[in-house]
């Protein structure tokens, strides 16, 4: 049996909204470098709309994986709904992750979740 | 596919895999029975005996065979741990980078009142004979230290441990899995009481290994049962598996000085072509270091991503990172080298087989290096390190 399903591999080997936003609404960071996982989140948003959505991640492949997915996940979608994200969907969209590996996808809907509170707090 | 986890474990050798089919067939009777058939068998198990304990300079009476190295591990040091409780002795000197076999079974003594002094590994994973003495108290019961690291490949000066365990009377283990068919060894020449080995480690197969102990010193069972192995392990001995192990260490021993003069030069280009990685730090000295071993840290990112992408290229590896253990914490053995979490976390461990060509190197080479900086391109880690936020480690 493979460590990761199909969907995880896909996403770790193609992660989509890879890379920064210079100019971005909102920008959040966690994790840290010592528990091996960091994901930073950059939105542009537009009329109450996520109209773009970047991620960096240093972390293993579910965390890729689960960045990449909790992005597309929200992008084109109206900041009430990207607030809303949670990690079991972020798993679930993913096929599922192992147990050990959920933490990923709580770390993906709390990067997301900074990121709206930055945009918020400069409003 | 290139195989590069022969630390984890090993292809069985086209010996070991005939000898083993073979005696599985043919060759099935139980030691134990009086009848030729049985008896048969039994003369399989004792030249591997013979065989075995050749290798290391041992005699075959002081040969036992086990399930593999945890085992022989956990045998070996429980033993020493009985047999110094006796007279009073409940303190034991190991290291901090052994394998969880030999840790786990010091925690369990702990538990039980032993008190335990894990030695410094220094930087370069190097034990200090010196400080081995120095550790040494009245109440020491055994000293027990790696032959050969199984993630960063250093070997220690097992000899001047040995000489410093002799001259103050204390018992001394090696856990040799990673050294044995590796490396030559011989246990009177270098003081060794106690040491373990396991099969698969040198082209044999899994779930076989040995435990050599000095005559004279008094094993503790494990396992109660039946009086096989002298009566110091129960159970019907694995036969094909045992005898197999035999032959592959025959092979193993007799190709040393070959399979040295070949990986040597091919470890060294990787370790000199990984090198070339801004931000990279080889773990463990480069000199006392098995010649199939390397392993680096790479600055900026996680292990785990990067042992998929190389999977991706057709590269078996391993890496020391939390993700791949299932746990929290980064390995332990780069922890005792000092490496800190940040940066344990993006190691990799390449352990190349005899097969391995130079081709093969510098495809791993080129491989790791456009790994590595594709995952720096999306790591905000490196981003903030080459801004100038926080400062490189490595
Ligand atoms: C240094 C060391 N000791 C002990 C062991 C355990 O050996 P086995 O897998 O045969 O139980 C291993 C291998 O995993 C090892 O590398």
């Amino acid at each position: 049996m493979a460590l990761y399903s199909e969907k995880v591999m896909d996403h770790f080997r193609h992660p989509r909204n890879v890379g920064v936003i210079e100019d971005a609404d909102g920008v959040g960071e966690v994790g840290n470098a010592k528990c091996g996982d960091i994901m930073k989140m950059y939105l542009k948003i537009e009329d109450g709309i996520v109209v773009d959505v970047k991620f960096e991640t240093f972390g293993c492949g579910s965390a890729i994986a689960s960045s990449s997915m909790a992005t597309e996940l929200i992008k084109g979608k109206p900041v009430e709904e990207a607030r809303k994200l949670t990690n079991k969907a972020v798993a679930e969209a993913l096929d599922g992750l192992p147990d050990y590996k959920m933490h990923c996808s709580v770390l993906a809907q709390e990067a997301i979740e900074a990121a709206l509170e930055d945009y918020e707090s400069k409003k | 596919m290139i195989y590069a986890d022969n630390a984890a474990t090993t292809a069985m050798s086209e010996a070991a895999i005939s000898r083993m089919t073979e005696l599985i067939r043919d060759t099935y009777g139980n030691p134990s029975s009086l009848y030729s058939f049985g008896q048969k068998a039994k003369e399989v198990l004792e030249q591997a005996r013979e065989d075995v304990a050749a290798v290391i300079g041992a005699e075959p009476r002081e040969i036992l065979f086990t399930s593999g190295g945890s085992e022989a591990d956990n045998q070996a040091i429980i033993s020493a741990a009985r047999i110094g409780e006796k007279s009073g002795k409940k303190h034991i000197v190991s290291s901090a980078f052994e394998h969880h076999a030999v840790l786990h079974t010091l925690n369990k003594l702990a538990k039980e009142g032993f008190e335990i002094t894990l030695l410094d590994v220094h930087e370069d994973g190097i034990i200090r004979p010196e400080e081995v003495d120095k550790s040494i108290r009245n109440d020491t019961c055994l000293v027990t230290i790696m032959y050969a690291n199984n993630e960063i490949g250093t070997i220690q000066d097992i000899k001047a441990i040995g000489a410093v365990c002799k001259a103050r009377g204390v018992l001394f283990h090696t856990d040799a899995v990673q050294a044995v068919g590796h490396l030559k060894i011989d246990v009177k020449e270098e003081n060794i009481d106690l040491l373990s080995a396991s099969a698969h480690k040198f082209h044999g197969p899994k779930g076989v290994g040995f435990l050599y102990a000095r005559k004279g010193i008094r094993l503790t069972n494990l396992i109660e049962g039946g009086a096989q192995e002298k009566g110091k392990r129960a159970g019907t001995e694995n036969v094909p598996g045992i005898a197999a192990m035999a032959a592959a260490l025959k092979e193993a021993y007799a190709a040393i000085d070959v399979n040295t003069a070949h990986l040597v030069p091919i470890r060294d280009r990787i370790i000199a072509g990984l090198g070339e990685i801004p931000h990279s730090a080889l773990n463990g000295d480069a000199a006392s270091r098995l010649p199939g071993n390397i392993n680096y840290c790479f600055e900026g990112i996680e292990g785990e991503s990067l042992l998929l992408l190389l999977d991706d290229k057709g590269i078996a590896a391993s890496s020391g990172s939390a993700c791949t253990s299932g746990s929290l914490d980064p390995s332990h053995v780069l922890l005792a080298i000092g490496r800190v979490h940040d940066v344990a976390h993006g190691s990799l461990r390449l352990s190349i087989g005899e097969d391995i060509t130079e081709e093969d190197a510098d495809y791993i080479i080129s491989s790791v290096k456009e790994v590595v900086e594709y995952l720096r391109g999306f790591s905000p880690v490196w981003r903030d390190l080459v801004a100038g936020k926080g400062s490189f480690i490595l």
